[in-house]
């Protein structure tokens, strides 16, 4: 199964603290364990929400909202895409997670859907856009 | 936490530690059986000991200690006379006395050898491949004998006996449990990804039975591939069988219609296919050619399945380059099996004559004697050059020699088709 590990912000990240040389080390050791182990597909850190947007959507109104946004524990400031057997594996590999953050900081853990999923409905024109979005996403 | 809880977390720790720790206990006791009964005295030790203690800081270390310990108190206890285990056991006793850091150190720099050198010996060519397959998946997939039967569609106690015969040949020829070098590796290596991709074929093309795909095999396969990938980062050969994989897999979910027949390529929904493993697919190959592997088989036949992955609708694949690619790849690899998906290929670049002619010449190839996919594939051409008659019955006599189920649905349907 297909997870995506979020690595909570905190007001370090939000403020665009720059990690330890430690730490930069640990994650990198960390990462190489992932990786190693044949688990890791993707991942990202992500700027701070200062240099994000979000768009609210109301009917047909668009309002373009400028970051930083304020519920700083509800953000993300970086993931990871892991592949795993079960929901325990990942839990086994999130806990020997080096400590994203100086301060207290959280994971959050979520099984990513898959196509199955909309099976009930997705219908043929549905799944045409979808492939030609994907194959852009793709960068072909 | 409750405790069911609590063993099962304990449980996924011991599984990600599990392949490590065998490794290292195998190369201490030479003996496989041995490194694997220690591993599981540990675990036993680790859940008796961790919901009192909590997990360690690093388990893979800890649980190796217990498994030493538990070493040298056997060897104590049955009072050894062979001088192979006094040796480890002083061996042992010394490394006892050592702090736990060095320990910890020494570990972090042998693991991801050691595990290598596990891989090599699971996969040595003295052991068939199909025990190969069932010993790999045992010992670094950690999959128990019965999951294994399952994946095989074996029973269990052929399975058994596959490895335990697996585990006397290597113990007979005296296997140290290392990474081959020098003019061996080659050789060696091939047999590895060799192992690794009939690991994966059995899930992808399952050749018996009801279902058409067993993607636990695959995903299986997939994550040795990575971990192989981790371990030799610089061999393009391991790169390309990572890189065919991924692409391969990425077809998985599409390769099935709702009702589970089987789907073709040209025929598939591209939404499903799925586009992270495209991306590391076309990223490894893209890797095993800038190492200069671009001609070895692995990597061809994944530049191969890269062409219909870079493809957004079947009819904008491009043939022409995958006929050039099969070209190459029959040099490099020459069977049956190539030269007829040659004459698919040049089928599709330059008409169902084209086709037509490649597969005549192969015809009498005895390997493709009550080969389902030559008369499908003959069957295909001469429906495109509208012999109707010729090709209902070239796809009978295919759907006559498929073993599988869903195949066989698939290619009389073709048959019921030409009018």
């Amino acid at each position: 199964m297909r997870v995506v590990v979020f690595v909570k912000a905190t007001e370090d990240s939000e403020q665009g603290a720059l990690p330890s040389a430690e730490l930069i080390e640990a994650m990198g050791k960390y990462n190489e364990e992932l990786i190693n182990a044949g688990i890791m597909v993707g991942g990202d850190g992500l700027k701070p929400s200062s240099q994000g947007k979000r768009i609210a959507f109301d009917g047909p109104g668009r309002t373009v909202i400028d970051g930083p946004f304020a519920e700083t524990r509800e953000l993300v400031a970086g993931f990871w895409i892991w592949e795993v057997k079960d929901m325990d594996e990942a839990l086994a590999w999130a806990k020997r997670c080096p400590n994203p953050m100086p301060g207290p900081s959280e994971l959050e853990l979520r099984p990513v859907v898959s196509m199955e999923d909309f099976a009930e409905t997705m219908t043929p024109e549905g799944a045409e856009i979808h492939a030609r979005n994907e194959q852009r996403l793709a960068g072909q | 936490m409750a405790a069911d809880e609590t063993h099962r977390a304990i449980e996924a720790v011991y599984r990600i530690e599990r392949p490590r720790l065998i490794a290292g206990l195998a190369r201490m006791m030479r003996d496989v059986d041995e490194a694997e009964e220690l591993a599981q005295e540990a675990l036993l030790i680790a859940l008796s000991e961790w919901p009192k203690s909590g997990v360690p800081h690093n388990p893979g270390a800890w649980l190796m200690t217990a498994a030493k310990r538990r070493a040298i108190d056997g060897i104590r206890r049955d009072r050894m006379q062979e001088r192979k285990h006094a040796e480890i056991a002083r061996e042992l006793d010394n490394a006892r006395d050592t702090s736990v850091e060095e320990l910890e150190a020494a570990m972090d720099d042998d693991l991801g050898d050691e595990l290598l050198g596990l891989i090599f010996t699971a996969c040595h060519p003295a052991i068939s491949p199909e025990a190969r397959a069932a010993l790999t998946l045992r010992l670094i997939g950690g999959l128990t004998t019965g999951e294994i039967a399952r994946a095989f569609l074996s029973r269990e106690p052929t399975i058994a006996q596959r490895i335990v015969r697996a585990k006397k040949t290597i113990g007979k020829a005296g296997l140290a449990f290392e990474v081959p070098r020098g003019s061996d590796r080659t050789a060696r290596l091939a047999s590895v990804l060799e192992v690794i991709y009939l690991i994966f074929n059995e899930g992808y093309a399952a050749t018996t039975g009801d279902d058409l795909v067993r993607p636990a095999l695959c995903t299986e396969a997939q994550r040795l591939g990575r971990i192989l990938a981790g371990l030799m980062p610089h061999e393009p050969e391991v790169l390309g069988l990572l890189a065919l994989m991924e692409l391969q897999a990425s077809r998985l979910s599409a390769r099935t219609g709702p009702d589970g027949a089987f789907t073709p390529l040209t025929k598939q929904n591209r939404a499903r296919w799925d586009q992270l493993l495209i991306r590391r697919g076309l990223d490894a190959l893209g890797r095993a050619e800038a190492l200069g592997g671009a001609n070895g088989p692995y990597a061809l036949q994944a530049a191969l399945a890269a062409c219909h992955a870079r493809a957004r609708r079947a009819e904008d694949t491009d043939w022409r380059r995958i006929a050039e690619l099969y070209d190459r790849l029959r040099t490099t690899m020459p069977s049956p099996v190539v030269e007829l998906n040659r004459a698919v290929a040049h089928s599709m670049a330059f008409g169902p004559e084209a086709g037509l002619r490649l597969v005549d010449e192969i015809a009498d190839a005895a390997a493709l004697r009550n080969y389902a996919p030559l008369p499908a594939a003959r069957a295909d051409f001469l429906f495109r050059a509208g012999r109707m008659a010729e090709a209902r019955s070239e796809f009978e006599t295919a759907a006559g020699l498929t073993r599988n189920m869903r195949e066989k649905a698939f290619l009389l349907a073709r048959a019921a088709a030409c009018s």
